[in-house]
């Protein structure tokens, strides 16, 4: 067999198709798994979206390179289970367009960390974070706080979203813009309005204690605080695993 | 095409192909090519039957040795909690006063305490417990909030201002940015607030009139005398204690903006062994500063 390779090359149509061939096991290997995805992947029906304002600071953590130094991804391992919480689940990820898995830890993972800390703790922390954490190595975003964020086109990002698959309702793009404001103004008009398209789980704070202005600050403090916090999928795991584990032969 | 000959220079065949002059050399891969590609895919096999690998129509093939990363680190993770059990149950158990006179318990706590401390606490409260500008010190003997075992575990369960339901609250209204104070009558009870402290710089003449400002509208939360309120967690502003600095500065700028201090809950993300460990670790701390 070895040697016969020159009859095929020498077969311009039998070539082109052994070609085809062995070039779609590769698309083979990437596509089948997709169709078994519904038995693979858990699902999460009660996972909130997230708000325009927070994807606002989602897109400013991918400007800013965020993911270059921190992971979103818990691993299956006990010592990151033990320090970060739940081990990450596919679902999670499932609003995420790209994902921010990341591969590289110069700082902590963040998947867990809305709620771990306080607005003001992260604000002071990204103006400075030697101001509260003295051996830190993380640059400084001071600029974050000075720059007003540009929100006008809120609901051009909600409609991308929505065109990738994230469920946004037409009353959520109409509202995209003015949405924005109302989460970083909880005194403005209507601020509640928030809640009713969003879920009362949603945070309507002065994020970076800035009263006068929706600045980039409030927008990355607001994703930060609810990374982790989308839907509870992670921490109802341990049982989850068991159903699984169970229906497993030979365990 | 010229016909395949041997080549006289390496020993080879020749393709028999010819391009002015020039022929290509026949050469077979190289053995070891051979080798280690055949090794490559016999490990490939190998682990495709022992490991999951490929997707099947409803399901995936879960290889002869069963091995689950889920299950494997629920398995740790248990297999950890049992290796610490003993004294664990304990912690959980006793009540904090027979706890600190346990030593075999205080060695745990002397060992893994820093630890938790540094993941959870210390972004906030500083390595040593001593705090910073807007973050209490943890190692002083003022509490906000209560010092004994049960007020500080239930501060760590339900947090400050905290997203969960039970929080304690305490919210300073901002008596300058809110127009209830105007410029004048804050300059008197800032004045008032210094005498009552060893703050240095009291305008004298301010703290009688501040005195009757602070009691309408101070005196509800931090007591008629200053002395601060654990109930509402109003701090005690006569010693030498600030969290948000003492100077006239700080005070003006506490009194014009408010103060609403957040400290987060860690019911749901720390154990309540986590949680009387950090207790006994801290209360501990506070016994002999660094």
């Amino acid at each position: 067999m070895l040697n016969n390779h020159a009859k095929l090359e020498r077969n311009a149509i039998g070539f082109v198709i052994a070609i085809i061939l062995v070039g779609s096991i590769g698309g083979l290997v990437e596509i089948a798994p997709l169709f078994t995805i519904d038995d693979t992947v858990e699902d999460a029906p009660d996972m909130r979206l997230y708000t325009p304002l927070e994807l606002a600071g989602r897109n400013i953590y991918i400007r800013e390179g965020c993911y270059a130094c921190h992971s979103q991804m818990v691993r299956t391992l006990r010592d990151e289970v033990e320090r970060y919480g739940p081990y990450s689940l596919a679902v999670e990820s499932k609003y995420d367009h790209p994902m921010l898995w990341g591969s590289k830890r110069t700082g902590p993972d963040l998947a867990r960390i809305g709620n771990k800390y306080s607005d003001q703790w992260h604000t002071a922390h990204l103006i400075n974070p030697r101001d509260v954490v003295p051996e830190s190595v993380m640059p400084r975003y001071a600029w974050l706080m000075r720059s007003e964020l540009q929100y006008d086109d809120m609901d051009l990002h909600l409609k991308a979203m929505r065109n990738v698959g994230v469920p946004y309702t037409n009353e959520m793009i109409e509202n995209a813009v003015a949405d924005t404001l109302r989460q970083a103004t909880p005194d403005a008009n209507n601020a509640f309005d928030v809640f009713e398209r969003y879920g009362d789980e949603t945070n309507l704070r002065y994020f970076d204690g800035d009263r006068r202005a929706v600045t980039e600050m409030d927008a990355l403090v607001a994703y930060l605080q609810i990374l982790g916090r989308l839907t509870d999928a992670a921490g109802a795991m341990p049982q989850e695993t068991a159903k699984i584990s169970d229906e497993e032969p030979g365990q | 095409m010229t016909k395949a000959e041997r080549d006289p220079h390496t020993g080879r065949m020749t393709t028999g192909h010819e391009w002015n002059g020039i022929t290509e050399l026949n050469t077979p891969v190289p053995k070891p090519v051979w080798f280690f590609l055949t090794l490559g895919t016999l490990c490939a096999v190998i682990m495709w039957i022992l490991f999951p690998t490929w997707p099947t129509v409803e399901s995936y093939t879960k290889g002869l040795l069963g091995v689950d990363q889920r299950s494997s680190v629920e398995e740790s993770l248990k297999n950890a909690a049992g290796y610490r059990a003993d004294w664990t149950t304990t912690l959980e158990s006793a009540d904090v006063a027979a706890l600190q006179a346990d030593a075999a318990i205080m060695a745990h706590v002397g060992k893994t305490g820093p630890r938790l401390f540094e993941d959870n606490c210390a972004a906030c409260h500083g390595v040593n417990a001593t705090g910073a500008k807007g973050y209490p010190n943890l190692v002083d003997d003022q509490w906000l909030w209560g010092g004994d075992p049960d007020a500080i575990m239930e501060t760590l369960r339900v947090g400050i201002n905290a997203p969960h339901q039970q929080t304690r609250n305490s919210l300073m209204p901002a008596f300058g940015r809110d127009g209830m104070l105007s410029v004048e009558q804050r300059r008197q009870v800032v004045s008032y607030i210094q005498s009552l402290s060893t703050s240095p710089g009291a305008d004298l003449e301010k703290v009688a009139p501040g005195k009757e400002i602070f009691i309408d509208h101070c005196a509800s939360c931090h007591g008629a005398d200053g002395m601060g309120l654990e109930a509402s967690g109003a701090p005690n502003l006569t010693d030498d204690f600030w969290i948000y600095g003492g100077d006239i500065q700080s005070i003006t700028e506490t009194i014009y903006n408010g103060r609403q201090g957040w400290m987060p809950h860690w019911e749901g993300r720390l154990s309540v062994a986590d949680r009387k460990l950090l207790t006994l670790y801290i209360l501990e701390l506070g016994k002999d500063p660094k």
